[in-house]
């Protein structure tokens, strides 16, 4: 994980002397056309966003003009989608449906995580390579019969599913956290056993308070996972009231967009208000974010 | 010795408890639903009453179906395009970061932000930005001179829409690459110079040799996904202002799962698509494990 942010490391004193950083011959001349060539990029991929949040403050006649400036700004049309969908209870579901998805998906990995970093029992190897084919199964394939289960329950129709299954793990945060928990330097744990603290000690008083940074990339990934998921929302939810906002924002795609009364500048604000929250997740939570993809790419 | 064998399985023991979760739930709902889906996919079943087995039927229909091609033929063509030109894409400007040294992680950031926007959202934005008259993506085109296409509603160029909009959410696989091309050390860089290769040569025998972990992770990873679009091009193209052309066209294999199952509650026969995909996903994921050997010996050799 160190080398995510390698470059950011002051170079090798012998390095500057030659006048060279590692990296060096990708600067100078040409690392000023790799900025330039990166802003005239960053623009174009930004610019639908950019666009998306001035088009969602223009007057109605005014969406389509290819602007992302609005010639006034109709701060009314948040407002107007507040009041005309319940976009404020969608928010609130959404987030707690998130904060359930995301606490239970990192306690309960956590757990599996340590057996499989630090305890010894037949079939571990066997086991592990089974989480990690699990993560390889289509959520399509197992689908239809886990909907049946919470029929059986009695618990289609309410926001249990969408974050319920998280109590037993999710392969690939165990195997994030394995990951993570292998990095711990095993004096820490020696230390801990030696004042007498048994395994479930260690996991609460030596591992997770070491791994902090990890937990924190379960977290982010699955409020980002969960927060922006449609597939299963459709599933599972019928009542307008209960609906996250990916579900929600289709309703108002379908009522208020094409086909609809043609009120684009509300459908994007709605599409701003859904966007917005996981933007700002990202910039707070950055470091999280590229470290956690970085462990799980390069293994 | 006993103490030994009765601490380690004391240890065992404790595995047991701390693995409990995963266990429980490996049962409940991978194992058993995967295996529930092979047996629905024998029967008739609608969620409400209960399954009734009509042995093969499903998949004789499975067979038959003109959507099943359509819809398979649809995933195939976004897959077949969205991997590798999000690799290409991503690769190319995963090197322009490492080039920009300090200012690398700055534009990394910026290129990621389209990937935490959600699905749905990217599907709203897309049906305008793709819009044949007024969309942000042709009035572009149109500074070049070029009149683009209809993007929404010309059966022809809704998919190619489709693999735009997919492309835009390239960050993670730029991610990876980033921290993989760093990775890759500079010695190695310096031996091909003194060697006398050439940016290519050191390209093609530096670095793709030391980043090929990362591509074949990302190959795998994206054809996965790529079988398994949904929300994006269900926001776009099914909902109550559904057109012939978009509901054609935009027919991916999930999308056709979905519905199977859950607006026309033919679970049994939905079930029959479920073990195909897995079926399909399965043998393209094993196909890539064998070229990643070559791939891997190779790396070796070097």
């Amino acid at each position: 994980m160190a080398a995510v942010t390698g470059a950011e490391r002051p170079p090798p004193a012998a390095a500057r002397v030659s006048g060279r950083r590692p990296g060096g011959r990708r600067r100078g001349g040409g690392g000023v056309v790799a900025v330039a060539a990166l802003a005239v990029l960053a623009v174009v991929f930004t610019y639908p966003l950019v666009w998306m949040v001035g088009a969602s403050l223009k007057p109605r006649a005014e969406v389509f003009d290819g602007s992302p400036w609005p010639s006034t700004f109709v701060w009314h049309n948040y407002v107007t989608v507040f009041r005309e969908i319940p976009l404020l209870t969608w928010l609130l579901n959404t987030g707690a449906v998130a904060a359930a998805a995301a606490v239970t998906v990192t306690a309960s990995s956590a757990l599996v995580a340590f057996a499989f970093a630090f305890l010894r029992f037949p079939g571990r190897e066997l086991l592990f390579g089974l989480v990690l084919a699990t993560m390889m199964l289509p959520a399509a394939v197992t689908l239809i019969p886990t909907y049946a289960i919470w029929e059986a329950m009695g618990l289609t129709g309410t926001q249990v599913p969408l974050w319920a299954g998280n109590l037993f793990g999710s392969a690939f945060y165990v195997f994030l956290l394995r990951q993570f928990f292998l990095t711990l330097p095993p004096e820490l744990l020696d230390a801990g056993r030696v004042d007498g603290l048994g395994h479930l000690g260690l996991f609460r008083h030596v591992v997770l308070p070491l791994s902090r940074p990890a937990l924190v990339i379960s977290l982010v990934f699955e409020l980002r996972a969960s927060w922006t998921d449609l597939l299963k929302p459709l599933v599972y939810l019928q009542e307008p009231h209960l609906f996250t906002l990916p579900r929600g924002l289709k309703v108002v795609l379908d009522r208020f967009g094409q086909g609809g009364e043609m009120r684009w500048d509300l459908v994007l604000a709605a599409n701003v208000l859904a966007t917005v929250p996981m933007v700002l997740l990202f910039f707070a939570a950055q470091r999280y974010f590229v470290q956690g993809i970085a462990t799980t790419g390069s293994r | 010795m006993s103490r030994r064998s009765a601490l380690r399985r004391a240890e065992a023991r404790a595995a047991l408890g701390f693995l409990s979760p995963w266990l429980v739930g490996f049962a409940v709902f991978t194992a058993g639903p995967l295996l529930a889906s092979l047996w629905l996919s024998f029967t008739s079943y609608d969620a409400i009453g209960e399954p009734r087995w009509v042995g093969a039927d499903n998949y004789r229909e499975l067979a038959r179906d003109p959507l099943v091609l359509k819809s398979l033929g649809n995933t195939l063509f976004y897959t077949v395009l969205h991997v590798p030109l999000t690799m290409a894409l991503a690769l190319g400007l995963a090197s322009l970061l490492v080039a920009a040294g300090r200012w690398g992680p700055l534009f990394r950031t910026v290129f990621y932000v389209p990937a935490v926007t959600p699905p749905v959202a990217v599907g709203v934005l897309f049906l305008l930005l793709l819009n044949g008259q007024s969309g942000l993506v042709n009035r572009a085109l149109r500074l070049f001179g070029v009149d683009g296409p209809q993007w929404t509603s010309d059966p022809a160029w809704i998919k190619p829409g489709i693999v735009l909009m997919g492309l835009w959410s390239f960050g993670t696989t730029l991610v990876i690459y980033y921290a993989a091309l760093r990775n890759v050390p500079e010695q190695l860089y310096e031996a091909a110079r003194l060697d006398g290769a050439n940016a290519w040569q050191r390209f093609r025998h530096v670095t793709l040799p030391m980043i090929s972990g990362a591509l074949f992770f990302t190959l795998v990873v994206n054809t996965i996904a790529s079988f398994q679009v949904f929300a994006e091009v269900y926001t776009m193209y099914f909902g109550t202002a559904r057109t012939s052309a978009g509901a054609e066209e935009g027919l991916f294999y999930v999308v056709y799962l979905f519905r199977q199952a859950f607006e026309f509650l033919d679970m049994g026969y939905a079930s029959a698509l479920a073990w195909l995909l897995f079926l399909v996903i399965l043998l393209v994921t094993l196909a890539q494990v064998r070229l990643s050997r070559r791939f891997v010996h190779y790396e070796g050799r070097r």
